[in-house]
């Protein structure tokens, strides 16, 4: 199994390794293709049209490439559940209605334990909303808007490289547990262009051979993938069975990152680009001799929970930043179990503050309630 | 000739509405089921002197794949 | 004595769920025969759909996978992308092809992918107890068209197979039914030609089946059969809609 891990890329970027300035949407699709992804099917919805767009092109180009223009969102979701069934490594993108869409298919995923990687450029909402980058997602990815008692992993970059390195981690881990993969992204993150350094080529025939595929009954018995249970007895034990999955998930799979927590008298906490927004106004209230550090969740599911905890020993003070009405602050008081103060600062529709506004608003918080 | 797996049969009568010899009939016993089966009458006194020709009519239309048919 | 007619050996010997006289019973076999006379159980995987017949993996014994509720042929499309060298087929009733899986179907066609669909045309959602569907005909009564579809109330019904027959990625397309041997024997010949079209690469291929529901209907058997010949078959005329191949010769 090939897997890139999360600091790998960073430290080999303190050498002298080839980049290339790449527009976020672009170099997720290019991460997938490198991952081993070689069926996609979308749709086009702004934010995130360059990524079928690159997919058309760069699919196209490759001899078991499959690239295809859904009619719909729906029917996208559903070539991705047919190409899983058929051992395929595959992907689609979307943003936030067209994901809506796609929730009957995405529970289907999960009931039917098939791998597949879902983007998620999110977009001001909700209905038709806006095409500015938002965050208001975060519910309808980690809660599911789909039926059921069933999770997905949601992975939630904050620059283009790390929009990159989860891309391509995502296959692997679809692929070991079985199950969808969510990159929760937004409009900002796919537009802009950084430098990348990008992956190696998985070798697609190297991967680990899956023996539960529908691949027509030659040599072994006849085999059918489903999730329709009738008998209840059945269907609850098929629920124990991706609840026993989903805790070695919480287990293993649990990704964050701190920064300035050390002395931190209170502590952001962000996600995505809200997160991105943050670090700039952290470095700037650090300059000014403010104690402010943030923790930023990068699996959204499984949410890093017991991490925010442990801070409670060093921190009382906890002020949660999202461009949305409040969706992760749920999660940040259910770490803390009624430990500290949480205070939030919400920007839903599109919105994205500056570092320097974002820091009036901390600072602001930090000196009214006497932390300096 | 033709045999009927009794027990498959749901006594829809499509054999007994096609075979051109009138060799089928309702069974007047009950399966574990609860149908009157279909039953081929070959042996049956009232028949006479109709042959089953093996023709396979009653088979194709059989929804339960209840019938097998032999030739000689 | 020779045995000349037993279960096809890629229909399993579990006893079919489906009432008295229904459709679905006979087109499993059929389909069972076509898979065992071409060869084709180690390379055929199969759609099933939401509706009465979701179990169908229970009776045939081929690679299987589950679609939602009208979505088979996005799936199949998926499926035979990855897998080009096998034969995919969906079956699908008419609720879920003509109404929830219109999109879908249409725009397979209309793509030319080369996977063939089954559609069962029994002009009720049979499974969830006999609501009107689109292929209902005017005048004819469901639970939820009470004393008859109405033109004004409920529209017309689809007659899908000819719309698809206009998209130029249709191959092969006919519509036949399973109301009498003869009838049978044709859409078993016209399964195993879709699945040749298939194999030859040369596009979409639909199969329309005008099959009896009896419990539905609230007929016997028999008489389901005969409306199917008297009533249905006017609203849905039996025949080659299209075939691009101008093969006349049988599949096998």
């Amino acid at each position: 199994m090939v897997s890139v891990p999360f600091h790998a890329l960073r430290l080999r970027s303190r050498c002298i390794v080839p980049k290339v300035l790449m527009r976020g949407n672009h170099a997720l699709a290019e991460a997938a293709v490198r991952a081993g992804c070689r069926y996609y099917f979308g749709y086009p919805i702004t934010p995130q049209n360059e990524v079928p767009e690159y997919m058309s092109e760069r699919l196209s180009k490759l001899e078991d490439g499959v690239f295809i223009q859904a009619e719909s969102e729906i029917a996208s979701i559903h070539m991705v559940i047919g190409a899983s069934m058929a051992g395929g490594r595959v992907m689609t993108s979307s943003s936030s209605p067209g994901i809506s869409l796609k929730q009957e298919g995405i529970s289907f995923l999960a009931a039917l334990e098939l791998p597949a990687v879902i983007v998620n450029m999110t977009r001001g909402s909700p209905g038709l909303g806006n095409i500015a980058p938002a965050q208001s997602d975060y519910f309808q990815a980690t809660r599911g808007g789909g039926h059921g008692d069933y999770r997905t992993i949601v992975l939630a970059p904050n620059s283009c490289q790390e929009l990159v390195n989860l891309t391509y981690k995502a296959f692997d881990l679809a692929d070991r547990y079985r199950t969808p993969v969510v990159i929760l992204g937004d409009g900002m993150l796919g537009q802009m262009m950084e430098p990348i350094a990008l992956p190696p080529e998985v070798q697609i025939k190297k991967l680990p051979h899956k023996d539960w595929i529908l691949t027509g009954a030659k040599g072994r018995p006849s085999r059918f993938i489903r999730s329709l249970l009738l008998d209840p007895f059945e269907e609850e034990e098929h629920n124990w069975k991706l609840m026993r999955k989903y805790e070695r998930i919480i287990k293993e799979e649990v990704i964050w990152e701190t920064s300035f927590g050390d002395d931190a008298k209170l502590m952001v906490v962000a996600f995505g680009i809200a997160a991105r927004i943050a670090k700039g106004a952290i470095k700037r209230m650090r300059d000014e001799g403010l104690k402010v550090g943030l923790i930023r969740p990068i699996s959204l599911w499984p949410f890093p929970y017991k991490a925010i905890k442990e801070l409670t020993k060093k921190v009382r003070h906890f002020f949660v930043f999202e461009m949305n009405m409040g969706q992760m602050l749920e999660d940040v008081k259910l770490a803390l179990e009624g430990n500290g103060e949480v205070h939030f600062y919400g920007r839903p529709g599109g919105i994205v503050l500056t570092p320097l506004e974002i820091s009036r608003v901390i600072s602001s918080y930090y000196y009214q309630k006497k932390l300096g | 000739m033709i045999e009927i797996d009794s027990e498959l049969c749901k006594d829809c009568k499509l054999c007994i509405s096609v075979c051109p010899h009138r060799l089928i009939e309702s069974s007047d016993r009950m399966n574990q089921k609860g149908y009157y089966s279909a039953s081929f009458i070959e042996k049956h006194p009232k028949k006479e002197g109709r042959k089953c020709t093996g023709c396979g009519l009653c088979a194709i239309s059989c929804p339960e794949i209840a019938i097998e048919v032999y030739r000689a | 004595m020779k045995k000349i007619f037993s279960r096809p050996k890629s229909i399993k010997k579990t006893p079919f769920h489906y009432c008295p006289g229904c459709g679905h019973s006979i087109l499993h076999r059929i389909i069972g025969e076509v898979i065992d006379e071409m060869n084709l159980q180690e390379k055929i995987i199969g759609i099933p759909p939401a509706g009465c017949a979701v179990l169908a993996y229970l009776y045939f014994d081929i690679d299987m996978g589950e679609a939602s509720h009208g979505r088979g042929a996005a799936l199949a499309t998926g499926m035979k992308r990855v897998l080009p060298d096998r034969v995919i087929f969906t079956y699908q009733g008419d609720g879920d092809i003509a109404a929830i899986g219109t999109a879908e179907t249409i725009h397979a066609a209309a793509r030319g992918e080369n996977f063939s669909t089954i559609f069962v045309n029994n002009g009720v959602y049979g499974m969830t107890g006999g609501q009107m569907a689109p292929t209902t005909i005017l005048g004819q009564a469901t639970t939820t068209s009470p004393g008859g579809r109405k033109q004004r109330r409920d529209g017309f019904p689809v007659n899908l197979s000819e719309m698809l027959a206009i998209a130029k990625g249709s191959a092969y397309i006919e519509r036949t039914a399973v109301n009498s041997p003869a009838n049978i024997l044709r859409t078993k010949k016209a399964i195993a030609k879709a699945f040749r079209v298939q194999m030859e690469g040369h596009g979409f291929s639909l199969i329309e089946v005008l099959s009896p529901c009896p419990t539905n209907w609230k007929m016997e058997p028999v008489e389901a059969c005969k409306w199917i010949d008297e009533v249905m078959a006017v609203h849905f005329p039996l025949g080659v809609l299209k075939d691009i191949t101008g093969d006349k010769r049988d599949a096998h």
